[in-house]
Parts: C-alpha cells; sequence; structure tokens
C-alpha cells in the first residue's frame, strides 16, 4: 500500500494548479503565459495519476495521455500564432499588443 | 465488416463522412488551382453529412457510450451543418479579396464543425474534452488566418491563451469529477451522484465551478467575455460569422450534457452560478454594445447578451426551457450569419466596411441590401413578425412558468435597451443621405446565403409551430 | 510512496515551477520546467504509471519545451530581459491564487475517491502498465483514440498555415 494518502497528491496538484494560475494571471510575456497554462495542465495530469491509482481504474491514465497529445497539439499551433504575431510586429507581451480597443 | 463493427460505424457515419471529406480537401487543394470547388465539395461534404444523419438520426449510443447518437444531438448537428454550408458560401469570395485563397481554410472549417458535433453527442468526459478541443484548436487556427495581418494574428493569440486557459479548467473539472465517482461517463457520474448521495459535496461544488467557467468561456458569457470583442473584431468575417454561432451552440449542448444530466442532482448549487452569469452577460453584452462604432465588435458584444438569453432556458430546468434553448439558438444561427453576410458583402479590396458610418444612406445606394439588414436588425431585437421575436417569446415563457418572472422582466428590459444599437444601423441606412459611392463584393455564394438566411427568419417568425415541434421531439428522450 | 522521496518531490515541483514561472529568460524558465518534468516522471513511477513517465519525459520535456526552446530563439529576447516581468495586476493575482488555494485545501479535505476499478496494482504488475493501458486505450477507447489522431493532424496542419513563410 501507498504510505503517501491520496489527499497528499491533490494538495500537491492544487498548489501546482494555483502557481500556474498564478503565472497566467500575472505574467507580461506570452511565452511565460504558455509555460503557465502547460503547469497547470501537469497539476491536472498529476491528479488524474494519482486518482487512477486510489481508483485501481486505468481511465485516469487514458485521459493523461490525451491531455498530452492535446497539449502538444496546443503547443505547436500556439507556438506558431505567436511566430505569424511576431513576424507583423517584434513583440511578444500581451499588453502591447492593442490594435483593437472599445 | 463485422456486424458489431458495422453498427457502431454506422452512429457515427456523418462524422466519419465529415473527416474523409476534410482529408479529401487537404489533398485536392494540391493540385486544384481553383479553390471555388474545395469550398463546392465542403458544402457537398456537409450536405452528405446531413443525409447520412437523417439516415441514422436516432441510432443510439456506440463505442461503448462514448458516443451517443440521439435527437438532442441531432438537433444540435443540424445547426453546426447549416452555419458551415452558410458561412463556406459567405467565405469564397472573402477569401480571394483578402488575398488568403488557401484551401487549408475549408479543411479547418470541416473538422472545426466534426469537433463541435462530436462535442454535441458526447458520452463521456474524454470524447467531450477531445471534441472540444478539435473544435478549439481549428478556431484559433482560422481566427489568424490574414496572416499578414496584425489584428488577425491579435486575435489568435488572445483567443488561443484564454481558450487554452479555459480548457485546463475545464480538464481540472473532469478530474475531480473523475476522483470524486470513479467514472468518467455522463450517465455514471449522474448515478453514482445519485446513488451516493454527493449532491452537496465540496470538492463536486467546485467541479460545478470550473466547469460553468469553462463553458462560459466558450458562450462567451459575462465576466468570461474578454476575448469575444476582440476576436469577432480580428477575425477574417465569415470566420468571425461561424464562430458567433457554432461554437456557442455546441457549448449550450455540452451544458446541456455536463450540468443537465451529469450534475442534474447538484442543481442547486449550479442554478445561482448560471443566473448570475445569464443577467451579467445580458446586462453588460446590451450595455457595451451601445458604446460601440465598429459593427463587428457591436455584434460581439450583441452576441455576448444572446448568450445571456439563451442561458434562460437552462436556468428553467424544464423541458420546455431546454426546448426554446435550442430553437433560441436555432434561430440565431440565422440572423447572426445574416448580419455578418451584410458586412461582408460590403467588404471589398482594401475596403473593411466594419465602421458604423459606412452603412450611412445605404437605402438609397442598394435598398435590397438595406431592406434585409433592417430583417436582421429587428429579428437581433426581437421584433414581430421576424423569428427573433418567436425565440425570445418562447425563452422568457419558459421562464415565467418555471417560476423566474423576475428574470424574464430583466430580459425584457435588457431587449428594450439593444433595441437602441441594433435600429440605430436601421436609422443611419435609412435615415440619412449617402455620402459616397458603396461598392458590393461580387459574390453569388453571399447574395446566396442572404436569401437562404433572410427567408429562414421571416418564415420561423411567421410560422413557429414546426421548428417548436421539432425541438420538442429532439429532447423527447434527452433526461437521464 | 517513501513519505520522504514524496516530500521532497513535492517541494521540488511546486519549487521549480514557482522560480520557473518568475523567471525574466524565458530560457531559463523553459529549463526549470524540464527539471520540473523530471521530477514528475518520478512522482508518476511511483504511483504505477511507467508508461506515462516515459511520456512524460519524451514529449513533455523532449518535445514541446524543446519546440518552446526553437521559437523562444526567433523572438526578441532582449525585450523579454528589458522588460517589467509582471502586470500592474499581480498583487491580485498572487492573492486570488494563494487564496483559492488555501479555500481548496479546506474543501479537498477528505476526498473519498469513488467507485473502485478492477486494475489493482497487482493486475497491473502481473500484466505491466504499459499493456493493461494499451489493452483499456485500444478496445474502450479506440474512438477518442481515432479523434486524438484528426487533432495532430489539424494541428500539423494548423501550423504549417501560419508559420510557414511562404504559402505557395
Amino acid at each position: 500500500m501507498n504510505p503517501v494518502p491520496l489527499q497528499g497528491y491533490i494538495w500537491l496538484s492544487l498548489a501546482l494548479f494555483m502557481t500556474g494560475v498564478f503565472g497566467f494571471l500575472t505574467r507580461r510575456s506570452i511565452i511565460l503565459m504558455f509555460l503557465s497554462i502547460e503547469v497547470m495542465l501537469n497539476a491536472v495530469n498529476l491528479s488524474l495519476v494519482a486518482f487512477s491509482h486510489f481508483l485501481n481504474d486505468l481511465r485516469g491514465q487514458v485521459l493523461v495521455l490525451f491531455v498530452i497529445t492535446v497539449a502538444a497539439s496546443e503547443a505547436a499551433i500556439g507556438l506558431a500564432i505567436l511566430v505569424s504575431l511576431f513576424r507583423n510586429r517584434a513583440t511578444a507581451q500581451i499588453d502591447k499588443i492593442s490594435e483593437m480597443k472599445g | 465488416m463485422p456486424e458489431f463493427l458495422r453498427t457502431q460505424v454506422m452512429v457515427i457515419l456523418p462524422e466519419a463522412l465529415l473527416a474523409v471529406f476534410a482529408m479529401a480537401v487537404l489533398l485536392l487543394d494540391l493540385v486544384v488551382k481553383r479553390k471555388g470547388i474545395l469550398a463546392a465539395l465542403t458544402i457537398g461534404a456537409a450536405v452528405c453529412g446531413f443525409f447520412a444523419l437523417s439516415g441514422t438520426g436516432g441510432g443510439g449510443s456506440a463505442w461503448g457510450g462514448m458516443f451517443i447518437a440521439d435527437g438532442y444531438g441531432f438537433f444540435f448537428k443540424i445547426i453546426f451543418l447549416a452555419s458551415l454550408v452558410l458561412s463556406v458560401l459567405v467565405s469564397s469570395r472573402y477569401l480571394i479579396e483578402e488575398d488568403i485563397n488557401h484551401g487549408e481554410y475549408y479543411a479547418l472549417m470541416l473538422f472545426s464543425t466534426i469537433g463541435m458535433m462530436v462535442m454535441a453527442s458526447a458520452g463521456d468526459l474524454i470524447t467531450l474534452y477531445l471534441g472540444l478541443e478539435l473544435m478549439s484548436l481549428c478556431l484559433y487556427v482560422l481566427s489568424g488566418f490574414i496572416r499578414g495581418s496584425l489584428r488577425s494574428n491579435e486575435a489568435a493569440i488572445k483567443y488561443f491563451m484564454l481558450g487554452s486557459f479555459a480548457s485546463a479548467l475545464l480538464l481540472f473539472g473532469i478530474s475531480l469529477t473523475y476522483g470524486l465517482t470513479g467514472t468518467t461517463a455522463i450517465d455514471g457520474v449522474a448515478k453514482y451522484i445519485a446513488a451516493h448521495g454527493l449532491a452537496g459535496n465540496p470538492v463536486l461544488a467546485f467541479a460545478t465551478v470550473l466547469y460553468v467557467s469553462a463553458f462560459g468561456f466558450k458562450i462567451a458569457a459575462v465576466p468570461f467575455h474578454m476575448w469575444a470583442p476582440d476576436v469577432y473584431e480580428g477575425a477574417p468575417t465569415p470566420v468571425t460569422a461561424f464562430m458567433s454561432v457554432g461554437p456557442k451552440a455546441a457549448g449550450f449542448a455540452v451544458i446541456g450534457r455536463v450540468l443537465l444530466v451529469a450534475l442534474s442532482q447538484m442543481s442547486f448549487e449550479w442554478t445561482g452560478l448560471v443566473i448570475a452569469l445569464s443577467i451579467m452577460s445580458m446586462a453588460a453584452g446590451n450595455i457595451l454594445a451601445i458604446a460601440q462604432t465598429n459593427i463587428k465588435r457591436m455584434l460581439a458584444y450583441s452576441s455576448i447578451a444572446h448568450a445571456g438569453y439563451a442561458l434562460l432556458g437552462i436556468i428553467a430546468l424544464s423541458p420546455e426551457g431546454l426546448a426554446s434553448t435550442l430553437s433560441y439558438l436555432f434561430i440565431y444561427a440565422f440572423m447572426n450569419i445574416g448580419a455578418f453576410t451584410v458586412v461582408t458583402l460590403l467588404t471589398t479590396k482594401g475596403v473593411k466596411a466594419e465602421d458604423l458610418k459606412e452603412y450611412v444612406g445605404l437605402s438609397k445606394t442598394h435598398p435590397f441590401l438595406a431592406a434585409l439588414m433592417l430583417i436582421f436588425m429587428f429579428s437581433l431585437t426581437g421584433i414581430p413578425p421576424t423569428a427573433g421575436f418567436i425565440g425570445k417569446f418562447y425563452l422568457f415563457t419558459a421562464a415565467i412558468k418555471a417560476g423566474y418572472t423576475w428574470l424574464a422582466v430583466v430580459a425584457v428590459v435588457m431587449s428594450a435597451i439593444s433595441a437602441y444599437f441594433y435600429l440605430r444601423v436601421v436609422m443611419y441606412m435609412y435615415m440619412k443621405e449617402p455620402e459616397g459611392e458603396v461598392k458590393l463584393e461580387r459574390s453569388y455564394g453571399a447574395r446566396l446565403a442572404l436569401g437562404v438566411t433572410a427567408l429562414a427568419v421571416l418564415v420561423i417568425g411567421m410560422m413557429p409551430a414546426g421548428l417548436v415541434e421539432f425541438a420538442r421531439s429532439a429532447i423527447a428522450g434527452f433526461r437521464g | 510512496m517513501n513519505p520522504y522521496l514524496f516530500g521532497y518531490l513535492a517541494a521540488a515541483i511546486v519549487g521549480l515551477s514557482a522560480v520557473a514561472l518568475t523567471r525574466k529568460n524565458p530560457v531559463h524558465a523553459v529549463l526549470l520546467m524540464i527539471v520540473m518534468f523530471f521530477h514528475l516522471a518520478v512522482l508518476y513511477l511511483g504511483l504505477g504509471a511507467e508508461f506515462l513517465a516515459a511520456v512524460q519525459i519524451i514529449v513533455y520535456a523532449g518535445a514541446i519545451m524543446v519546440l518552446f526552446l526553437f521559437v523562444i530563439m526567433m523572438l526578441n529576447i532582449k525585450e523579454e530581459i528589458e522588460g517589467e516581468r509582471f502586470t500592474g495586476g499581480w498583487p491580485l493575482g498572487i492573492s486570488l491564487a494563494s487564496g483559492l488555494f488555501l479555500l481548496l485545501i479546506i474543501m479537498t479535505g477528505n476526498v473519498l475517491p469513488g467507485q473502485q476499478g478492477i486494475y489493482t496494482a497487482q493486475v497491473i504488475a502481473s500484466q505491466t502498465d504499459t499493456k493493461a493501458l494499451g489493452s483499456v486505450l485500444y478496445t474502450q477507447y479506440i474512438f477518442p483514440f481515432e479523434l486524438a489522431s484528426l487533432v495532430l493532424l489539424v494541428a500539423v496542419v494548423g501550423a504549417i498555415v501560419l508559420a510557414k513563410k511562404k504559402l505557395r
């Protein structure tokens, strides 16, 4: 049996998730905001693996596999958007892109 | 093909057909020079999808309950396919004018539609998540499709950032639900909550908050709306038309599946949240729209407000309420795409007819177009005999019958406020003299789309019985 | 898993990600994230998910983070290093995140796992995690699996459409 209870893993996952939320809400750099989202996804993955272990069920691990797949796709598309933005204007700071207001 | 596999494939036949067509579009793009052929192929795909859908309408569930082809999903898929066809009709000329005539556009539209269809049919939270991501990833790319335009880039990056943040919230919600119930099947979650008396569980309540915020992002409800105005303004206009209808309807489809089925025992927790969302959306959407001078931005705020109206049917927690939300989304698809089609028709090379001033005196230069815009604006306001009135009428009645009279009153007041900015467009078109020549895009597709949407708005407005009956029969076997 | 090892890993994971997300230089942030992913992989091993531990390192650390590095090289790093790190609303952000965290710690005081499945540690050990995962993925979850292939296709097409220098 696992001497570390489920609570430990869930709290760790929560702490990681909130670190990501903090980064997303406060950073100005788009790259760092993007990394914050990756941290949040990893927090979710951790909680899923822990639940999967304590439930004796593999669904959680299957979902983690899909999350990683989607994260890779998201990274590819997000970075491509960033590259096309950067081609038109050389900035990667979220508050410097403000063509549209209202 | 073995029998068990054949029955399973038949259930997902519409989605499978669309996927085949999308890949065919990608391959043909390499050899076909005239991209109009690809647009025709996309419309053909939607038509095939429609026939496959009516053939397998109530096909039941397949893939071990991962995918449910019921009447509820069928209704939403009709909305998605209609909005796909209409937006593609509008697109083909626009893409040439904007010099972004690439075949991938049509493939991405098709993939995005597949994602929405999967969302509407999701029987498992994992399928739901993947469908949502398939839809969103395509839309991120489509909104940034004008690569040379800074506004389009901005729209894409903002949509992408907030969209991925929302899907991370959704995932956390899914994870907590899975941990507490040990299953990801939507009906399984509902059964477990009912059987083990988890209804007031604080962790599950937190998961509910996460679901509501994630879906709030997708339907652009206040306070999760901040992306909508910028994205609607910056994205290519036909994409905006598509995005303001399809994904919003898909968001409502999953709200129905998750809140009304999986978390039906938690309705005490989430109705409060959804009521707040609905009121804030109606208020902020309609009031902020008044200040807009860009018509795409104005329509963005209007779409936020319409999300607020449509939520009334969910709050009512009755079959009647759900049916009225469904028929409202159906009507909204036609009137909103119609309005965006007018905006697209006025966009010619180098001219962006997005400022309200461009509409001054339109009734003198293009009387027919102005008349159609008048119909769409009346319908969005909710003035009879247009379809928008019927949609709002059923929504408000459902809310009153469920005991939310005060909420219906708020909604009526907000609709009255909305008349100010919708009718301002009409006033500009009819009461002022034109200031110069206004050129129209030469697009037969867009004209056809205009005709279809205007006809639909008027016909549904005068003979609503068919649609209402369709929506009622769609949810007949729904509540799980 | 040994509680002391868990304690070290937990502290390292949260610490590393907090440090990574407050760096000025994005290259440093990405490198710290890679170290964090290795720690997570060890945690996955302890939870009996050895296949995911491998995927975590190969895909997350090996592919996604390297993609980040490639793009950072193309961007204007100087602006990142010289500019302000945080938006004006950072006190709000930190209080929101920590407030929510405390609230959730209290709320999740008694997370009871739901319905027990059939894949106990013994069952998984007898046929290895990879095989058990594969048998679930390719039977029960074959439909989402096919959907994931469409997601990847869209990612390829979308990335090319947006980032390629010249489209025909």
